[in-house]
């Protein structure tokens, strides 16, 4: 199998602090990989570092074959795109949704904009008629859908997905994850996801990895994590407290 | 339901008058607490922390609070003068909310804040104050209050702050306590040693407690009952244990709608709202 994104001894260091220690990470072409762990424990910086926004004190990062330099060009960016956790903040509040997302098509010079628009927010499930609205007209699920209309724009091979879901309610998760699911399914995408939530990630991952104080400390497979045939301690309370408050039986 | 009843809302409608004209956030909502753990559920918008505020008395100014009844141990909020509601709220009622890092007060000691909610409501020195301070935050299992008490909030973890934030509403010895979203802001793993803290600590001392929540699962495996809200109304009440028996198609789409580790489910059913819900 060929890697789409590999990563290799990667280390990121905020000023003194070793956000990332050395991960290593394979993703095969249309796999969908997870990264869990608890806040703090390196997963969105390993994403952020994947995408050029996280300084990079050493390791490689290679796309579809390529090894990337200190500096992303635009064709990385045509490969790779990434869907934020938090859908108030990642689209411009002084754009429309039509604005938004020719700014990618901008970029890139691609000159049949209007079909791209059409098709991408047809794609998402939202249709033209939301194409002249802002941000802060739309719902929490529909400025989602708006950012990854805006990501599949450019029709990427890898998306990149920090949390995608965790600030939508229940219902509309469900809704979004099915429209990930059906463009990757459509579209041959690679995604590696990051989510706190591992019914999530066994939900929509064939592997995944655990993550720890900027460490992988475990690779499994969605069927392993679901069978609880995990090696570490870590890896079981993470699963233990995914299944809701146990009462303790108390002597009183 | 065990002992008597502490709360008892009848009716309750929050309303406010914007440009386009009234939003009714709540509309008509009926329940009662004894000293017992009752979850409220709903997803954003569905008037739950709304329902929380007008108990505790947070209703923003220009919002218009109506209630057949609400009423705390027996005595009418919406009527009791504000110098009535003022003494209830800290002492009697108290309430947590989402995220200590806005929550908590950013220039001030953690410590200086739990003495501050207990000189407020009750005659005490400075030193005993302290030692109260510090055996409360023992309490919610802090491993070194001594320390913890001189930090200030930006210096602990969210875990350590929400913590900090249940020994100050429980300083002054409430009976009742609301909880809106107490742990939405932790990890899971942390956030299930609040909950287990919070729920010693509401046996031990046999407080009322509503727990306001977006996440079902969590709430019916922590709480008594469950009461669902739905665009401002409550669309089922039931037992936390019965909730696999849950009637209304509203409350088992929330449920059905979750990954569940071990369930593949592809593509995850999705909620079919119907408009004669919000009726």
């Amino acid at each position: 199998m060929n890697a789409a994104l590999s990563v290799d001894g990667l280390e990121v260091i905020f000023d003194r602090f070793r956000a990332l220690k050395g991960v290593s990470l394979e993703v095969r072409s249309g796999e969908s990989y997870g990264l869990v762990g608890e806040s703090g424990s390196g997963k969105s910086t390993l994403l952020r570092a994947i995408a050029g926004l996280a300084p990079i004190a050493s390791g490689s990062i290679t796309v579809n074959g390529k090894t990337l330099g200190k500096n992303r060009d635009k064709a990385f960016y045509r490969e790779v795109q990434m869907v934020f956790q938090d859908p108030y903040g990642s689209l411009h509040p002084r754009q429309t949704v039509d604005r938004l997302l020719q700014e990618p098509l901008a970029i890139h010079g691609f000159a049949d904009g209007e079909k791209r628009i059409i098709r991408a927010l047809d794609e998402v499930g939202l249709g033209t008629g939301f194409r002249f609205r802002y941000a802060h007209q739309l719902s929490g699920g529909q400025r989602q859908r708006v950012a990854i209309a805006r990501a599949l724009i450019l029709e990427p091979s890898i998306l990149l997905l920090d949390e995608p879901t965790s600030a939508l309610d229940a219902s509309v998760q469900a809704e979004v994850l099915n429209l990930l699911e059906e463009v990757r399914r459509r579209r041959k995408l690679t995604f590696l996801m990051v989510s706190h939530d591992l019914a999530i990630i066994t939900h929509m991952c064939e592997r995944l990895m655990v993550m720890q104080s900027g460490e992988a400390i475990e690779n499994l497979t969605a069927s392993q994590l679901v069978g609880h045939r995990v090696a570490k301690d870590y890896t079981r309370n993470l699963l233990r407290a995914s299944e809701g408050f146990v009462r303790t039986a108390r002597a009183d | 339901m065990s002992g008597k009843t502490l709360l008892e809302v009848e009716d309750l409608r929050i309303n406010f008058p914007t440009r386009i004209g009234q939003v009714q956030a709540v509309r008509g909502v009926s329940f009662s607490l004894g000293r017992e753990r009752l979850g409220i559920v709903g997803e954003s918008g569905s008037g739950k922390s709304q329902t929380g505020r007008a108990i505790m008395g947070l209703t923003p100014p220009q919002a218009e609070v109506t209630a057949k009844t609400l009423a705390f141990d027996g005595i009418d909020l919406l009527a009791a003068p504000p110098r009535e509601r003022r003494a209830l709220r800290g002492k009697r009622i108290a309430m947590i909310l989402q995220d200590p890092k806005y929550s908590l007060d950013p220039v001030m000691s953690i410590g200086r804040q739990i003495v501050e909610t207990l000189r407020t409501h009750e005659r005490v020195s400075k030193a005993e104050a302290r030692d109260r301070a510090l055996a409360m935050l023992e309490a919610v299992q802090i491993r070194d209050p001594a320390r913890v008490f001189d930090l200030h909030p930006h210096e602990v973890s969210g875990g350590m702050g929400q913590r900090a934030m249940i020994a100050m509403m429980l300083i002054a010895g409430p009976e009742m306590m609301i909880a809106d979203e107490p742990t939405s802001a932790l990890d899971v793993t942390v956030q299930l040693d609040v909950l287990g803290i919070l729920d010693r600590l509401v046996s031990e001392r046999g407080m009322g407690l509503i727990f306001i929540s977006h996440d079902l699962r969590l709430v019916s495996s922590f709480c008594d009952r469950v009461i669902v809200m739905y665009a401002g109304k409550v669309v089922e009440q039931l037992k936390a244990s019965e909730l696999r028996d849950a009637q209304h198609p509203y409350t088992r789409g929330l449920l059905n709608c979750m990954p569940r580790i071990g369930f593949e489910r592809h593509p995850l059913p999705v909620l079919d709202r119907k408009p004669e819900w919000a009726a």
